[in-house]
């Protein structure tokens, strides 16, 4: 059979679900690709910057547009995955819209959430003016200006790790592994707005796992002088001016800190999207205990599921960063096209 | 006694680590096993209740429970107020208060066999 | 008079029986506070006696609060209790007419038919042998569900049965032989004699087809007898003492004698009237959500009974008082594990049920004078503004939810009032978490220290956010001013029309704070204020019934997991009709809930939040003209 004639399903229009499509639909597959936004590209198009050579995000974004530009791949925005039929490894799938017919393949790329900073309510996001999370700030280096709620320049910033990751008061026990570079990143990029502002990171530990991120941290303290504390945030309130004041403990100190700043910054934390954990029954995979779904096996059956035919790629299995999920999606590509081959 | 010949450590600058007494730190491990997940962020010291007005640190407790050194422990461990607010912001759910409860419990019941 | 061996156990065992039980009363009330003894006598002439039958029928005999919980549960109980009652009140009726004289011993009455095997053949002695074993029937039918819920405890609907210790198995035993051996003593002399009613008559005519019915039911008269006798004898060192316990409970409570807290009489008479019924083990979360099964009331009340190590059980409870309001008899079971707390393993002594003859009064009491090194020493006189309208104490769990202090400032400000936020900086904590560990006494050094800043501020009234605050601002401090939790207050607020509020059109779950609700009963004011701004609606745990978040101070022992089971089974259940908002009035309900996974849609709000949501958001002039009119509608 004429790999046109297989056709593939794929969940999720971000970066992940994007590349496998690009990479599949030269292979020579029929591609659906959903996604529910109005348009592709998923959180990525959100960022303005990213870490470790703070290229501009549309760069990255503009290959991902280039990889879906392809006859075979149909492109549906705006919609969303309804009714699953699954009989003898072919699955019948149906949108909201229209009949999707039958898919030999499905692949899961629906990717995270950012955890909503409002359950942690004692950082006070929701509730004081000023603090904001790391996605807020990225919209603010779009616009150009990083401004308190009066529209001042802020003379200090506070930077926050780990809200929403590690930490068992929201369930959530895993690292979310991207933060701390994300920290580092921002906190340079507010340098490079506001020259004479004051950056300190709040964190519990340091994770510059990639490549090039220790030298971003490096480059922070060397060249923008980003003041690092290690102690975790456990109190926000705003005083009678309106600045936020701080509570941590300097634990490399062993005394408590308070500290008045203009602006907070919280590094939320990813979680397994709702969108996608609502495929859940409809497929019947499972999540792990970190409530990502389940892959077959950690080091050699990371794209694999549950159930046969069924794919995942990128951060529905675990928080990755952009070059981690490219590499996992074309992992799932391939996986793709020897399952397809021998059945 | 006449021990390291007249090169003992002086007590307070080095922890004497294999002389110390790691019982009040096996009692407590034992009725809170949770007491092992710690991670030295200092979340619980932050917002402690107590560390508003006096020198005390359930982060610095914990670890000096762990490294045997009583003394010290004893000396702030009855400055908690047990209000719970460092339960509630502990991110790796150490149950801090009762860590604190045992810790005086051990000393009661090691007392008698001084540390 | 006529007399036969066989009724030597059963009069040994009555005997015994009521002289043990009068010398135990007699040392139980020897054992009470003065004042307690005083409140006794003088309830014994009054009204609480009165009361007391009243209530013996209604609870000891009917078991009415168990028949509410567990129709079936209750049946069994009474049948068991009530239909006893009636066997041996209208046996001695009956031996008392039938028999050839009045005022036979007792145990004539319960061995009528041996001693008068013909009788009942015909007229009313027919119609009253009808009646007895009507009675006989009703018992036999609760005894077959208490086999049953022995054996397959889910049919009755109970989750769990208490288990039980040696001696309660043979007292079991023996209870279970009594009715039965009647039964079929009394069927064999019937069918000897031809005599007896519908059960007893029809079994005895059956039975002496194919048997030698005389032969046959001498044997069964001396189990009958013996079954009752051992019953009897077993009853003190068995949870069955529960019987003349509850009785005396009854009587104590109606005269206003209470636990208190230290282990004394009181819970000493509580312990015993326990029945191990089980009805708190299915109303405990803990056991419920958590999987914990090994620490619920009457675990921890047969540990008491058994003079095991209680301490950790003791510790290892939400207080949420869910039991205490379900206990059919009304033992106070958060008192008493708070007297366990305090006094960590109490001496052994104080709690044996022989010990009681021997040990000398009031020697439990334990103040050795010892001068205690104060910790808290470095408490320091709290700065206070002077004389505001109200005092804020925010409470240091509400430090960790900065929407509530925020909403207050804005309801305080919206009504117009002075205040202070005493707490803004931190607080100093308000000692019921270290009254919940036991520790009373470093409580009161946080007590003092809070209440001298309190008094020197001069204000008229405290308004706390948290209801753990609350409780011992009610309880234990000695203010002179007034204490409103932050939900009376913006009641009183509305219902004075110092606070204007805007109509949400929001649906909204309530949930009632332990401390708050159970704890201080404050069950209407929170609502008054919900229906005000927005619909309230109704969950299946409402009030008394209302759940425990799960993250209650008072367990120092759980594991934060079990909590994250409690608490998500909470919520999913107060979410069950996706209301728009899940409130609550404590802090600590508002962060454990933030444990859990809410439901889209649905979000959880401190009633102070709504509230200030609901704030009408006028131009200060308005107000000020509002006033003005006010004033001169006023003055004409």
């Amino acid at each position: 059979m004429h790999n046109k004639e297989k056709h593939i399903v794929i969940i999720g229009g971000g970066t992940a679900g994007c590349v496998a499509a690009g990479r599949l639909a030269r292979e020579g597959y029929r591609i659906s690709l959903i996604e529910k936004d109005k348009k592709p590209g998923g959180k990525i198009n959100n960022w303005y910057q990213l870490f470790p050579d703070r290229r501009r995000s549309v760069e990255v974004t503009d290959y991902i547009n280039k990889e879906i530009d392809h006859p075979l791949i149909d492109l549906m925005t705006g919609t969303e995955l309804d009714k699953v039929k699954y009989k003898n490894g072919k699955f019948s799938i149906s949108t909201g819209k229209s009949d999707l017919g039958q898919a030999d393949a499905v692949l899961i790329a629906t990717g995270f959430d950012l955890f909503d900073a409002t359950r942690k309510e004692e950082y006070g996001y929701g509730i004081y003016d000023n603090v904001i999370t790391s996605l807020d700030l990225e919209n603010m280096f779009h616009s150009g200006d990083i401004l308190t709620t009066k529209e001042e320049i802020p003379k200090r910033v506070g930077i926050v790790h780990c809200v929403g990751s590690r930490d068992e008061k929201v369930g959530n026990f895993h690292c979310s592994k991207v933060c701390c570079v994300t920290a580092v990143k921002q906190a340079i990029e507010i340098k490079e707005h506001i020259p004479d502002s004051e950056v300190f990171c709040f964190y519990m530990d340091m994770r510059m796992f990639g490549p090039y991120y220790e030298e971003l941290y490096r480059e922070s303290q060397e060249k923008w002088v980003v003041n690092y504390i290690r102690g975790k945030v456990s109190e926000v309130s705003e005083n009678i001016e309106g600045r936020l004041v701080i509570k941590a403990e300097d634990t490399l100190l062993g005394k408590p800190i308070r500290m008045e700043v203009d602006m907070l910054v919280l590094m939320v934390g990813m979680q397994n999207a709702k969108a996608g954990l609502n495929l859940q029954d409809k497929f019947g995979i499972q999540t792990g205990v970190n409530g990502f779904f389940r892959i077959r096996d950690n080091h050699y059956g990371n794209n694999l599921s549950n159930v046969d035919g069924l794919f995942y790629a990128g951060t529905c299995t675990a928080p990755m960063n952009i070059t981690d999920t490219i590499s996992h999606a074309r992992a799932a590509a391939v996986e793709i096209t020897e399952y397809l081959s021998k059945n | 006694m006449a021990r390291n010949f007249g090169f003992a450590p002086i007590k307070g600058r080095v922890i004497d680590f294999d002389r110390n007494d790691k019982r009040v730190f096996e009692y407590v491990l034992e009725r809170e096993p949770s007491f092992a997940l710690c991670i030295g962020c200092g979340g619980c010291a932050a917002t402690c209740s107590a560390a508003n007005f006096t020198e005390f640190s359930l982060r610095k407790l914990n670890i000096l429970i762990r490294r045997g050194e009583n003394d010290e422990v004893r000396k702030i461990v009855d400055r908690c107020m047990l209000c719970g607010k460092c339960t509630l912001v502990c991110p790796r759910g150490v149950n801090t208060r009762n860590v604190v409860f045992l810790t005086r419990e051990a000393f009661e019941e090691f007392d008698n066999y001084a540390i | 008079m006529p007399f036969n061996p066989f009724v030597i156990p059963f009069n040994i065992g009555l005997y015994f029986i009521i002289l043990y039980v009068v010398a135990r009363g007699v040392v139980w009330f020897r054992d009470l506070p003065r004042t307690d003894k005083l409140r006794m006598q003088r309830g014994f002439f009054g009204r609480p006696f009165i009361l007391s039958i009243k209530e013996i029928f209604m609870e000891g005999l009917i078991h009415r609060k168990i028949f509410k919980v567990n129709p079936v549960l209750g049946y069994m109980h009474m049948s068991l209790a009530f239909g006893w009652f009636l066997l041996i009140l209208l046996g001695t009726i009956e031996a008392d007419i039938f028999g050839e004289k009045h005022l036979n011993p007792p145990y004539k009455a319960i061995f009528f038919r041996f001693f008068n095997p013909d009788h009942g053949t015909a007229g009313l002695a027919k119609h009253y042998g009808f009646l007895m074993d009507l009675i006989l029937a009703l018992i036999l039918s609760g005894l077959l569900i208490a086999i049953i819920k022995r054996f397959w405890s889910g049919i009755v609907g109970m989750k769990r049965t208490a288990n039980l210790k040696f001696l309660d198995k043979v007292a079991l035993t023996s209870l279970w032989l009594i009715f039965p051996s009647r039964l079929l003593a009394e069927s064999f002399t019937c069918g000897a004699y031809g005599s007896g009613s519908f059960l007893t008559g029809s079994l005895g005519t059956a039975l002496a087809g194919f048997l030698p019915a005389e032969i046959m039911a001498y044997p069964f008269w001396w189990l009958y007898s013996l079954s009752l006798g051992t019953f009897f004898i077993l009853l003190p060192r068995t949870r069955y003492m529960h019987i003349p316990s509850e009785m005396f409970l009854i009587f104590m409570r109606n005269s206003g004698v209470r636990i208190g807290d230290q282990y004394g009489s009181c819970a000493d008479v509580q312990i015993h009237a326990c029945s191990s019924c089980g009805i708190c083990l299915n109303v405990c979360q803990l056991s419920t959500s958590a999987d914990i099964t090994n620490i619920q009331a009457a675990y921890f009340v047969k540990g008491l009974k058994r003079e095991d190590d209680v301490f950790d059980i003791a510790l290892n409870c939400l207080m949420c008082g869910r039991c205490d309001e379900a206990c059919p008899v009304g033992i106070e079971l958060g008192p008493l594990r708070m007297i366990h707390r305090r006094a960590g393993d109490p001496p052994k002594d104080t709690m044996s049920i022989w010990s009681g003859y021997l040990r000398l009064r009031n020697q439990n009491i334990q103040d050795n004078g010892e001068s205690h090194i104060t910790a808290f020493q470095y408490l320091k006189p709290q700065p206070v503004k002077k004389g505001p309208e109200v005092l804020y104490f925010a409470g240091c769990m509400t430090h960790l939810t900065p929407g509530i202090p925020i909403a207050m400032r804005k309801i305080f400000e919206a009504a117009g009032i002075d205040f202070d936020f005493m707490d803004k900086d931190g607080s100093v904590c308000c000692g019921r978490p270290l009254t919940l560990a036991g520790k009373d006494r470093e409580a009161r050094e946080l007590i003092r220290n809070n209440s001298d800043a309190i008094w020197r501020s001069g204000a008229k009234t405290l308004v706390t956010s948290c209801p753990i605050c609350y409780k011992i601002f009610m309880e234990s401090y000695h203010l002179d001013v007034e204490v409103l939790h932050h939900s009376q207050y913006i009641n009183r607020l509305i219902e004075e029309e110092k606070l204007k509020l805007n109509f949400l059109n929001k649906s909204v779950i309530y949930h009632d704070p332990c401390e708050l609700g159970r704890g201080s009963g404050i069950y209407s004011e929170p609502r008054r204020v919900l229906i005000h701004i927005s619909r309230l609606g109704k969950s299946n745990h409402e009030k008394e019934d209302a759940l425990c978040c799960g993250g209650s101070l008072a367990n120092l022992k759980i594991d934060r997991r079990k909590i994250t089971d409690i608490v998500s089974d909470v919520v999913e259940e107060l979410t069950l009709s996706n209301p728009d908002y899940l409130a609550t009035a404590c802090p600590l309900c508002k962060k454990t809930f933030g444990k859990a996974d809410i439901k889209a849609g649905s979000e959880i709000k401190d009633i102070a939040e709504i509230v200030a949501m609901a704030i009408v958001s006028e131009p200060p002039e308005a107000i000020e003209l509002k006033k003005r009119t006010k004033l001169e509608k006023v003055s004409l």
